[in-house]
């Protein structure tokens, strides 16, 4: 049997990695004597996947983990999904927060195969109102937006633009109550994750590179220190992810969603994380 | 007290492993402060990964939050990537539990496992906002505490520290905190440091350096004497020793941390003591008696501490855990207890070289066979006699032998170099009996390794390698590459070796006097942090601050000792008698090995005789396999002071070889 979990990380354990959530779970699955099935082998581990991993530091409110129950043991058949929420709640470290249990039925898919997009929550430290405007607009103009970065130990350069699916500035008052000088603001992004996804943090480069072509344009002789961005960068300060996304014949749809999921959800979410 | 989270969170995002700085394990306590509370704040001075498993510093922390008038939070070395982001941002050294700056504690303690890190010791102290030498702290200042194992020479750290405390914490930390309690003003700060001081100095097991003159000779420029500077001042600091391991059964809640560190299971200890006797192993020699934990409580221990942490591993710790005396029938009840649902594993840290050893191994590890670890550390039987690890090559083949036919595809063997009388026929015995291992292999598989790692030996005080002058870079270097060589041709044998200038500066350290202040200072303020770590090590360092002080590698390391010469932890005892000591030194260069005392006549060595304490076993039967499975002769007890447990493990005891049963008068009141 394989049940999927919907939880959150939020808080100070953002920090954590996620193999690190992982041991949390196989300890707090451990502790609750759940009958989890072993892989076979030298080193038997439990049958744990997750769906696409979060970067350290980021903060989710739609995190999905399938595991898998051993069918051959009897206490399997009487596990109370209901329950296991509760049961396993106190069993995890504060700042991870079970929302949701299903029995996995045989036709889902594997999370991290099956997920085509994701939505977050940023906040973006060091530009203000009107100039991150205009970095979005420019990047959401642009036909591609050239970043380096880092893969199998090796620097590529990659055209974020395809996977930009989704960029707007969030309308929150939360902004001057953490920065009075107003250049803190939140954004939403819809990120896609095909063929490689695409972190906060390297949007947020993007959106820099945007702010670089821009000085060029209006300062031709600029020798390229960074002192030429009279603006300033903007710098990632906080992340959340609050949904991933199935896409499938044209309809969006997440891996599990909250029974009670209220409209406006990635918001709520912002004003959450923030 | 203060939080610093809102200023330590914006460094996060720009640090390797930030997990390491947001405390929240399973286990971690919010100790209320308070006027009439006395704070601690715990630290171990490496990183959160290396110093977070530290079981010492675990139990003092539970010790200390189970009193009304103690708090205790824990802190550990940021890495170098952290520091540099705290001090740019004016952000000190703060707890892990409420991220409150380390400069609001009224103690400051120190776990010391190894020399190296004094120089982290001096930056933390540096970074929590205090006044690097202890002569100029005042009233207002914490008061910085060391303990563990290299407490027993704390001479070069005398400039920084206020107290080092000797031997086992468990009761002496409760004795630290009243007198603490009684100095303490309300509004936090002292009294009056000095006579705080001075009345610390008089809690048994605790040394305060201020509290003694020191002189040198004047032509020599030796250490001539270290002597009180006050009547009530005692000449002789004894070492504290708990008489009875269960009536201590911590860590009861032991933290289960968020990210991963090393030794990452549930950890249990067996005993603590050994009385094996190796001659260069300090921690052997300065925790004696050995001390057990009864069965009883050890499975109870293993039983809760697998439900409270979900841990899927357990390790029977001790410094040599095959020799607890009901080992095997409790290995045996923890593997098939039926809430393990066989999904446990058992490791015992320390094995001993047997079959009968691997036997047990063989038991506990059921499905993760990886590799197997034996520590033969001499390379001949004439070296291992002269270091008392009494080890036959027969025992070792046989051991190796059983590891590779049941099983296991990687031996690894550990060794010294540098010891005492060694010969390069001694050092070449290495790569002889390590081959003739990798062969024993070959029968079994054709794909097997063994890896000698190799270390270069650094006397340690309290021991009786203590007279030692340690061997050269260049000596040890040669040595290496003796090794190195000889091993070539041989296939499925790889040579491992820890790093000669490593060594070296770990020896100015391990018996320097009070003079070798100034050296790890100078290392210090030139930015040597993290001397532990290979990529931070930096002998030039240590040497040029040798010489700005007119020391010298030959002086202060590679000197030998003679009876005659005043040691700076001649005034500091680990219950060992210095006659004992000089006579096992001088026993070694005879290449005479002593027995087990447990089995054995006492040989008065002072731990358990002079101190009204004594071996505490919970059987009448030395474990199987003998003394290190030797065949030593096990028919001549009855003069060891030793003390049964009243309850015995209800699983008899495995026979001695042979059938030879001891019985063991218990001697005492007990
Ligand atoms: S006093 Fe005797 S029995 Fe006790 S540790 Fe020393 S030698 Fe062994």
């Amino acid at each position: 049997m394989r049940i999927r979990f919907r939880f959150a990380k939020v808080g100070k354990l953002r920090f954590t990695g996620q193999r690190d959530v992982a041991r949390m779970w196989e300890r707090a699955f451990r502790r609750a004597s759940l009958p989890l099935a072993y892989t076979e082998g030298f080193s038997p581990r439990p049958q744990l996947s997750f769906g696409l991993a979060l970067p350290t530091g980021a903060e989710s409110l739609a995190e999905y983990l399938d595991v898998v129950l051993d069918d051959s043991r009897a206490e399997t058949a009487s596990v109370d999904l209901e329950a296991l929420p509760d049961l396993l709640g106190p069993l995890l470290p504060d700042g991870i927060v079970i929302e949701e249990a299903v029995v996995a039925e045989g036709r889902i898919g594997s999370l991290q195969e099956h997920i085509t997009s994701c939505s977050w929550t940023m906040r973006l430290a060091g530009v203000s109102r009107p100039e991150l405007h205009e970095l979005i607009d420019a990047m959401l103009r642009a036909d591609n937006v050239l970043i380096e970065r880092e893969r199998k130990g090796k620097k590529v350069i990659d055209d974020l633009r395809p996977s930009v699916l989704g960029l707007a500035m969030v309308d929150t008052v939360v902004d001057q109550e953490i920065d009075p000088s107003g250049r803190t603001v939140g954004i939403m992004a819809e990120l896609a994750t095909q063929p490689r996804g695409v972190r906060p943090g390297e949007l947020v480069a993007g959106l820099a590179a945007m702010a670089t072509q821009r000085d060029e344009a209006s300062q031709p002789m600029d020798d390229g220190s960074a002192e030429g961005h009279p603006n300033g960068l903007p710098v990632l300060d906080r992340a959340c992810r609050t949904h991933q996304w199935i896409e499938r014949d044209g309809l969006r749809e997440e891996p599990l969603r909250r029974r009670d999921d209220p409209a406006g959800r990635a918001t709520y979410a912002l004003e959450r994380a923030l | 007290m203060t939080s610093l989270w809102t200023q330590v969170e914006p460094l996060l995002a720009h640090v390797t492993k930030p997990a390491r700085y947001i405390g929240g394990e399973l286990g971690a306590q919010q100790p209320e402060h308070g006027p009439g509370v006395v704070s601690w704040l715990l630290l171990y001075p490496d990183t959160y990964e290396v110093g977070l498993p530290n079981q010492g510093l675990q139990i003092l922390y539970e010790l200390l939050n189970e009193r009304p008038d103690a708090a205790a939070e824990r802190s550990y070395a940021p890495w170098v990537d952290m520091e540099a982001a705290m001090r740019s941002a004016g952000v000190p050294l703060f707890s892990l539990e409420g991220h409150r700056p380390a400069a609001e504690f009224d103690v400051i303690a120190f776990n010391l496992s190894a020399e190296l890190v004094y120089t982290n010791v001096l930056n933390l102290i540096d970074l929590a906002g205090l006044p690097v030498h202890a002569e100029e702290r005042t009233d207002e200042d914490a008061v910085v505490i060391v303990g563990g194992h290299c407490a027993f020479n704390p001479e070069p750290l005398a400039d920084f520290i206020d107290c080092a405390v000797l031997g086992d914490g468990e009761e002496v930390v409760g004795e630290l905190n009243d007198v603490l309690a009684t100095f303490r003003r309300p509004d936090g700060g002292w009294t009056d440091r000095q006579a705080l001081l001075r009345a610390l100095a008089q809690v048994p097991g605790v040394y305060v350096p201020s509290c003694y003159d020191v002189s040198y000779d004047e032509t020599s420029g030796r250490l001539a004497a270290i002597t009180p500077r006050f009547p009530e001042t005692p000449e002789r600091v004894e070492k504290r020793t708990i008489a009875d391991l269960g009536a201590w059964p911590y860590p009861k809640q032991q933290l289960v941390p968020l990210i991963e560190v090393v030794h990452d299971r549930l950890n249990v200890e067996l005993f603590r003591g050994c009385t094996r006797g190796c001659r260069f192993c300090q921690a052997g020699m300065i925790t004696r008696p050995v001390r057990e934990r009864p069965a009883e409580q050890v499975r109870t221990m293993v039983r809760s501490g697998l439900d409270r942490t979900g841990y899927d591993e357990v390790a029977l710790t001790s410094l040599s855990s095959a020799d607890y005396s009901g080992i095997e029938p409790t290995v045996t009840s923890i593997i098939d207890d039926p809430s393990c649902s066989g999904q446990v594993s058992v490791s015992l840290p320390s094995l001993r070289v047997d079959a009968f050893t691997v036997g047990t191994a063989a038991q506990i590890q059921r499905v993760r066979r990886t590799g197997l670890t034996f520590a033969p550390e001499g390379g001949t039987w004439r070296m291992r006699q002269v270091i008392n690890k009494l080890i036959r090559e027969e025992d070792l083949y046989a051991a190796v032998d059983a590891a590779f036919s049941q099983g296991w595809k990687r031996v690894k063997l550990y060794f010294l170099i540098g010891l005492p009388t060694e010969t390069d026929e001694d050092t070449l015995g290495i790569v002889r009996l390590a081959s003739r291992c990798v062969e024993i292999g070959r029968r079994y598989h054709k794909g097997v390794t063994v890896t000698a790692s190799v270390g270069g030996f650094v006397p340690k005080v309290q021991t009786p390698f203590q007279w030692f002058g340690q061997n050269t870079i260049e000596e040890l270097t040669r040595k290496v590459h003796l090794l190195r060589d000889a091993a070539r041709p041989v296939r499925g044998l790889t040579i491992r070796w820890h790093d000669p200038k490593a060594s070296a500066a770990e020896g100015i350290s391990s018996r320097g006097d009070r003079r070798i202040g100034a050296v790890i200072e100078h290392v210090w303020r030139h930015g040597g942090t993290f001397q532990e770590w290979s990529e931070y090590f930096d002998l030039a360092l240590w040497t040029a601050a040798l010489e700005a002080h007119g020391m010298s590698l030959e002086d202060v390391a590679y000197r030998h000792r003679g009876e005659d010469d005043v040691l700076p932890w001649d005034h500091l005892s680990a219950g060992l008698h210095r006659d004992f000591l000089w006579q096992d030194w001088k026993d070694a260069l005879a290449e005479h090995g002593l027995e087990d005392c447990r089995w054995t006549p006492c040989y008065d060595c002072g731990a358990c005789t002079g101190f009204g304490v004594e071996h505490v076993v919970a059987s009448a039967v030395p474990p199987a396999g003998g003394s290190q499975g030797t065949g030593q002769d096990l028919s001549t007890g009855g003069q060891v002071p030793v003390r049964f447990l009243a309850a015995a493990p209800s699983g008899a005891a495995p026979a001695a070889p042979g059938g030879t049963a001891v019985t063991l008068a218990a001697e005492g009141s007990a």
